[in-house]
Formats: structure tokens, sequence, C-alpha cells
């Protein structure tokens, strides 16, 4: 790495399923106003460069980066916005960073999806419009193929992808950002309706308010900013076909997952992610997801995810704690701003702020979103205590 | 290893080719319905305009009078300050007449051209301006400059939206 | 700190025309494959891909950039979509600066690509959803509403008149003729713009660029790689982005600040002080003609009101002191927004390496700026390459 680049800024808003009380500009300038402070007090004027994630069908506004500047205190300054998750989002600032042209960059997302009246009619438009949308279904149903190729590739059991739901929504309880916490059973997951069979409905995680906003800089900067920096080591992004009837090698295995992995390990020097790791928020935007997410991060072996996961390997006790925040299925699924959630829970723990659910001796973490479906894209992004 | 071809593909189709069925179409028409949360400042802004008023916000640092009023100024990134009312009265910064409707189809024969402004509003900091529409006033006597009034709707046909105010009018 | 030189080795086109036969990723293909051949690589030579195209509902697509990875050979590569709305055909070469010039990639292939012909009836109706979802769109504003008043107010400022404003129209469109993408074939004369139908006073037909279908993209390349490459890269000398406020109307809109503080961020990291005088060949963005000369004075390259004066005097012809948009801009080639900017780029890539062929610029130019600009008339991304 020619230049190392920390998070010297965290703040964040909302994190409820609805905000009707408050615009998403107002949200975000509350998100911005604490990263800010959280970071010595920076005004924005000192800030070299903006980014923001976001989808324009989400927000309902076309070119929606024209509302991105005021909020952040970006007026008249360099700012763009990545149309992916926000993961993406941080790692184009730590490219910017990294050119040596630019010292301190501000990555910003949101999510006002309650302001959205039907969000399936939204995901059924990034399917492909000549071959998939004129089956009119509703987008679940890809979750449900790939969740039964999974299954099927990895002997990974219904129960196993409950376990996960369990776990998450129980952590979630302590965890003052989550909205969908709660004591459920592998007997009440399997017991519910189907959402797309094998997917259950409590298998499937829920939408969220909320804004995230981070501060990255140089080292040299970061040292005078904070006296908590958390270093980004290492960062990598991936992207499987979008074509579904092309993926088909692949379907079961989140192959954009191991390309994220492979390029932020090999920047971070990982070389044997379930030692080296002292956690991990792995994206669960739908049960089997965190099983199949972990397996392709080379966390685990094929089909061992489930697995360990029952073996109590990823409890807060277990050798890598994931997702500990509660994840998607506990916290609540924030679209766009979900990689930067990832990190926030992660930053946190390294911060040793977690609150009620600090673990110990945490030094180095994973964050991992995958964008949702029909995607098959995902960003992985390494974090540390220590440069 | 330079290629001399640095053109390719593009390949043209004219209207008839469409009309005529010679290519395939898959059609879908959008259906996104969204109601957004209008927040703090701009709920106190059409609750305003529902009284047949025009309120504004003021940064306590910089003493801008800023119209749409706003929870903050993005100049300074403070919270903002008093609410404060302004006229229903202001200068044309720039006009145009527009002979299309918003989808890009023209507007009938005999019928009125659109005509937007940008108004700087009494009582709002310099250049504090908003867009909205100029009526009672032939397209030819628009000058730059010129000082308008906003004609409000019936206090009954209000909404709280920028539609109640029907357009500006020269005083 | 020293920068990585970057250098762009390849560029490729497809026509630019009023409704295409190809799909999305079939122009982007097209324009990949072309720029691809122009350098002599292959995709696997490639490291990452940046990708721009402007907003998702032209296509009615939901996250559009996922639909396109394969056609502008995304699939199993890290890739990335930016947006900065019109701006994003020359902020998508800034966005491929930061992945190589960061030192994570050494080659990144820049693919943009707009198909506004499958919005029906037409993709200016979409643009009413660019406006404040709130305080605008009850008025049901078209797009040509704010370049109307921008227009307006530029000429009323500097007492410009219509025919100055048609004579920069005649200057593109005429330049345009020579160029082998360029959806026209007739010459335009300055009675022909002054007479084609008002469309929003003091807009004529023949004073904005048509919806076009099209894609372009270029190859960029890390120093020591791009001299393997090709014996004329072209390098990036600097690169400057800047969005103002989306409180448009309080903007005085007679003076592009946006394109001011874009232009001197590029002007500075290229090391250029006096850019009227160094800068050889300018392609300012020019969707509509009075912007071509909005924009030069934003540039830097023209004194505030006396930009007509100077093309007048044959100053911003193809061999005057400072040719103006020699490719024919927007108004000369056609405008499939995103990919209208990055054919900017293409452009100074051909002139500077001598190989623009009747299009030519006299004198080896060896300096060009090229530069576009959009969102609420607040976004302006500017690129200076040298050879």
């Amino acid at each position: 790495m020619s230049k190392r680049v920390a998070i010297v800024g965290i703040g964040y808003a909302g994190f409820r399923t609805t905000s009707s009380d408050i615009s998403y500009r107002e949200m975000i300038f509350e998100a911005a106003t604490k990263c800010y402070e959280d970071a010595g007090g920076i005004h924005p004027h000192d800030i070299d460069s903006f980014v923001a994630s976001s989808e324009d069908f989400m927000e309902g506004i076309s070119i929606a980066d024209e509302y991105v500047p005021d909020q952040l205190g970006a007026v008249l300054k360099p700012v763009q916005s990545i149309a992916g998750d926000s993961l993406q989002g941080l790692a184009s600032a730590v490219m910017q960073i990294k050119t040596g042209k630019l010292n301190v960059v501000a990555t910003s997302a949101f999510s006002k999806v309650s302001n959205l009246s039907h969000y399936e009619n939204v995901e059924a438009y990034a399917t492909d419009p000549v071959y998939v949308r004129p089956f009119q279904e509703h987008p679940a149903y890809l979750a449900g193929l790939e969740m039964n190729r999974y299954l099927y590739e990895s002997g990974t059991t219904r129960e196993q992808c409950a376990a996960v739901v369990v776990k998450n929504k129980y952590n979630a309880l302590d965890n003052p950002r989550a909205a969908y916490g709660a004591k459920i059973s592998i007997d009440d997951i399997l017991g519910a309706p189907d959402l797309s069979s094998p997917l259950g409905i409590h298998d499937a995680s829920g939408h969220l308010d909320g804004a995230v906003v981070l501060l990255l800089a140089t080292e040299e900067k970061a040292l005078r900013m904070t006296d908590k920096p958390i270093w980004i080591k290492g960062i990598g992004w991936g992207t499987d076909t979008p074509n579904l009837d092309s993926r088909l090698e692949g379907f079961g295995a989140a192959i954009y997952a191991r390309l994220a992995a492979k390029q932020a390990y090999a920047m971070a020097g990982i070389t044997a992610p379930y030692s080296e790791l002292d956690i991990a928020e792995v994206d669960d935007t739908f049960s089997y997801k965190q099983l199949q997410h972990l397996e392709a991060l080379n966390i685990c072996g094929p089909g061992e995810a489930g697995k360990l996961l029952e073996l109590g390997c990823f409890d807060a006790a277990g050798d890598l704690p994931v997702n500990i925040s509660g994840g998607s299925l506990g916290v609540g699924y924030l679209h766009e701003a979900n990689g930067l959630h990832r990190v926030l829970e992660t930053a946190l723990q390294l911060r040793g702020e977690a609150g009620k659910k600090q673990l110990p001796d945490v030094e180095t973490g994973l964050a991992f979103a995958w964008r949702g479906i029909p995607t098959a894209t995902g960003t992985a992004v390494i974090l540390g205590r220590r440069p | 290893m330079q290629d001399k071809v640095k053109v390719s593909g593009g390949t043209g189709l004219s209207e008839e080719d469409i009309r005529s069925g010679k290519i395939f179409l898959t059609e879908d028409s959008l259906d996104c319905a969204f109601a957004w949360d209008t927040g703090v400042a701009i709920t106190r802004y059409l609750n305003e305009l529902k009284k047949g008023k025009i309120i504004a916000s003021e940064c306590r640092e910089c003493s801008r009078i800023m119209l749409p009023p706003r929870m903050f100024c993005e100049l300074c990134f403070r919270p903002s300050g008093d609410w404060v009312y302004v006229q229903d009265t202001g200068t044309v910064n720039t006009f145009s007449i527009c002979h299309v409707h918003w989808d890009a189809s023209r507007i009938k024969e005999g019928e009125k051209p659109y005509l937007p402004a940008v108004i700087e509003i009494d009582g709002a900091s310099s250049g504090m301006g908003i867009m909205h529409l100029l009526g009672e006033v032939e397209p030819d006597a628009i000058k730059i400059g010129m000082k308008v009034k906003a004609v409000w709707k019936p206090e009954d046909e209000r909404t709280g939206a920028i539609t109640d105010i029907k357009y500006f009018k020269p005083l | 700190m020293k920068m990585r030189k970057v250098a762009i080795v390849g560029a490729g086109l497809t026509k630019f025309v009023r409704r295409a036969l190809e799909t999305p990723k079939e122009l982007s293909y097209e324009a990949t494959k072309t720029a691809l051949d122009s350098c002599g690589l292959r995709l696997e030579d490639i490291d990452c891909v940046a990708h721009g195209t402007a907003p998702d509902a032209f296509d009615g697509i939901h996250q559009n950039g996922e639909y396109m990875v394969d056609g502008c050979g995304g699939w199993n590569k890290p890739t990335m979509r930016v947006y900065v709305g019109g701006a994003t055909g020359v902020h998508a070469i800034v966005h491929g600066w930061h992945h190589v010039a960061s030192g994570m990639f050494d080659t990144c292939l820049v693919v943009c690509e707009e198909k506004m012909s499958s919005a029906m009836p037409h993709a200016q109706g979409f643009f009413l959803t660019i406006f404040d979802a709130i305080t605008e769109r009850a008025l049901h504003p078209n797009l040509l509403w704010i370049f109307a008043l921008e227009m307006n107010r530029y000429m009323n400022r500097y007492g410009y008149t219509k025919e100055d404003m048609a004579l920069a129209a005649v200057n593109n469109k005429m330049n345009g003729l020579k160029h082998p993408a360029s959806q026209f074939r007739d010459e335009v004369t300055v009675e022909d713009v002054l007479n084609s139908e008002i469309m929003a006073y003091p807009v004529s037909r023949l004073d904005v660029s048509p919806v076009s279908d099209g894609a372009a993209a270029v190859v960029l390349a890390a120093e020591p790689v791009a001299r393997r490459i090709t014996d004329k890269p072209v390098w990036i000398e600097g690169v400057g982005w800047t969005l103002d406020t989306a409180y448009w109307a309080t903007r005085d809109l007679y003076y592009p600040r946006y394109l001011d503080t874009a232009a001197r961020m590029a002007y500075d990291m290229a090391g250029i002080r006096e850019p009227a005088k160094q800068i050889n060949i300018a392609e300012p963005y020019d969707p509509f003609d009075y912007k071509a000369l909005h924009h030069m004075e934003g540039l830097q390259l023209s004194p505030r009101g006396k930009t007509v004066e100077l093309l007048r005097d044959g100053h911003f012809a193809r061999d005057g002191n400072l040719p103006m948009c020699p490719s024919g801009g927007l108004l000369g080639v056609g405008n499939p927004i995103a990919a209208a900017g990055t054919m900017k780029v293409c452009e100074l890539f051909w002139q500077l390496r001598g190989e623009a062929d009747e299009r030519q610029v006299p004198g080896n130019p060896r300096l060009g700026v090229a530069q576009a600009w959009g969102d609420l008339m607040q976004v302006s991304s500017v690129v200076v390459v040298g050879i």
C-alpha cells in the first residue's frame, strides 16, 4: 500500500422503520454533523472531497446526485455519486486518497425506503427487461432459486439457515440501532409461510431508514484528527455476470464475494481469514446469504458454514464472531447504505465503543456487503485497530 | 498496433422501422409510487403557503435569510435559527417562454406558452430565488428585473403546495 | 507526494444515432471492443472497469450499471459505476484516473453509454424527475426551462444576442460534419438556427443538441504499462470536479462557478498557470450553443463577456488560436449524454496523437482540455490531457 487510509469520523442517524418527521436531507445532515464532530470537530470546508452512494429509483429522483452536496457541507466541492452499495463508495474514497491528491474524504449513504410505496416494483425493474421482467414475478423468487441451488450444492439445511435468523435477531436485542431484534425459534421460522420456497418470510431482512456518514483521511491527517483511527487495510469489489442464465455455474457460490475477498485479503496480507479476523459483519440480506458468503469469503470451506454456526463458532464467544450487531436480519436492511452500516458496526467494535455488544480484543475485522437481488456485486473491506 | 477503425456499431433506425414492426420491442411502463417525507423545514414552508404566506429561515452565522427555508445552512453547516416571513413580491431574475409541455410534446396552436421564471423574493437575502410561473402578462412584455407579486389560489383551494401560488403577475 | 502518471492508450466510439438497433449492452460492447482493438489489448489485460451512464429512468432499468456489466467488459472484474448527471462522461475518466493513480490497478477500462430512445414517447419526459419533488415538480417543469432561464440570464448580462449564440452552434455543427460518428450530414447556417422553431425562448430547436444513442470507451494505463502498450500515450495531466448547491435558483446563473472551481483544480494539478495561452484545444460541453461559450468562460479560456467577440474573430475556429469543439461536440456529433462527454476525451486523444484525419487541428497541439456538465446546472468535471 502506497498510502495508509483511516476512518477518522463516524456519524449516523435514523435507524428506524419510518422517519416521517425528517426529510432525507435533514437525516443526512444529522449524520454528517455527528461524523464531523466525531472527527475532532472538522468543518466541511476542510474536507477535500465527498462520495455518496445511491440509486435513482430508490429516491424517486433522476440523477439524484444533484441533491447530495448541501446536507454534507459539500457546496462547490468535489462531489461524486457511486451507483452502488456504499462499500463501493468507500472504495472510491479510498482510491481518491491513495492518489496522493486528496487528504480528507467523506463518504455517505442513506435509506428512505419508507417513502417507497412498493419497493418490490423497483427491485423488479433491476431485472433484465426482455428475458426476466415479462414473467412478472415477485423478485424474491430469484432468492428462492438461488437458495435452493445453494442448499443443494453445499448440503446446508433449512434448519441451519433458520439458525442464522435466530442468532442475528437475538444479537440485535442489545443493539440500540436495531429495529428487528427478537427471540424467535427455529420452529417459528420453519413453521411460517414461504416467501418463495425454500425461502420463508423470516429468512428475509426487513427494511430500515437510516443514514451513515464516514470520514476518511491520510495517515498524517488521521493521527492529528483522532486518537482512535480505524485503518482500512484492504478493500476489494467484484461483479459476476448480470445474466441469471449465465450464472448457473456459480449460482450457489457467490463468485462476486470470492473476487472481492481475494483483492481485499491480498491488500491486507491476510492468508487465513478464519484465524486472522476477530470479527466479521457479513451480508445477511437473506438467511442463506450469510452462510453462502462466509464460504465464498474463504472463512470456511464449501458446505461448512452451517455446521460451524451450529457449533457456536460464529457466536460472540466463538472463534470468529459474525454479525454480532444483529446484521440485516436483526438491525434492518438499509439498501445502498448497508455497506457503510457494516463498517459502522465493525469500526465501533474496533474502537471499543460497541456498548453491550462489545467483544474483547478486537484487532482486525471484515465487513462485506452484497448489493441485493438481482445483482452479483459485492465489496469486502478489512479494518484494523493498527495500521 | 494502431487499428484504423475507431468507430464501430451504432446502427441507426428510422421511425418507420419501428412503426412498421421491422424490429421487436418489449414494452413496459414503469409504476413507481413515492411519498416523500417533507421534513422539518419544508413542512413549515408548505403549511405557511396554505395560509397565504411565504416563510424563510435565517442562519444565525451568516445572517442569510434562506428560501426555500432549510433546517440547516448549507454554507455555514449549522442548524438554522429563526423563521422569518418574507414578502409575496419579488423581482424576475430570468425567464423563459416555453412552447413545449413537460413531456416534450409541443403545445397546441392557440394554447398559451408556459412562462417559467426565477423570482428573487423580497425580504429574503439577495439572490434567493425560487422557480415559479408568470401570469397575467403578455410574453413580449416580460423583462428581467421586472417586479412581480404572487397571485394566490382562493384559501379553500390551497393544499399546502407550491402551486398554492397560481403564478406571479407584474406589480 | 509524487503522483502516479496515468495515460490514455486507446479509444473507441460507436456512431451516435437517433435510435440504435443495438441494445445498451451491445452499444457498450461495440465501443469497448473498438477501444481495446485500437491499442491491441484483450479483456484479460484489463484490471478494472469504470462505468458511466446517466439516469436509470431512460432505460427503465433500476441498478442499470449492474445490468450493463457484461457489455462493458466488467464480468468477473472490479466494476464500479459513477454518476454526476450530464457531467458523467468526463467524470468517468476522472473516476478511472482514481483507479489507476491510486496504485491499486495498472489498467482501467472506462465505458460510458446512453440509449435514450428506449424512453417513450420521449426521454425528455423523465427529466421532470430531476426537479425537487416537493417544491418544483408540481409546476410541471420541462428540462428546457432551466437551460432557457440560464441562457436568458447569460445573454442579458453581457448583451449577447440570439445571433451571437447561433454562431457557436454553426461552429460546432460544421466541425461535426467531418466526424465519422456524427449523426448529421447537413450544413447549417446562422439563419437556419435563428429560423428554427422556438422551443423555450430563447432556446430554438437548433440551439439544442439532439437526443442520441451511443457509447464511448477509453483505456487507461499506469506509466510503465502505458509505454509498453503505445509509443504515443496521451497523459492525464490534471482532473477536477465540483458540484454546487441543489438550490439552483439561488445561484446567479450568468457564470458557472462550479466550472471555475473544477477547472482551477485541474489546471493546478497540471501546473497550468495561463490556460488561455497554454491550452491548444478545448472541448467544452455544448448540449446548447450558449453552453459552449458559457463554459469557455468558466474554463478560464476566454474573458467573461468577450467570448462572442473572440468567436467572431475566428479565435475558436479549427485553424484559430484555440479551436473550440473540433470534434463537433454534442451539437455536431450528437448527445448520448454520458457517452458524449467521453467522446470529447476521445477527440483530444486522437487530436494530440495527430490521428484526427480531416478534423485534425493544425500546428501539432500538445495540450487539451475536455469538460462536461449537468445536474441542475450545478456540476462540472474537467480533464486536462497532454502529450
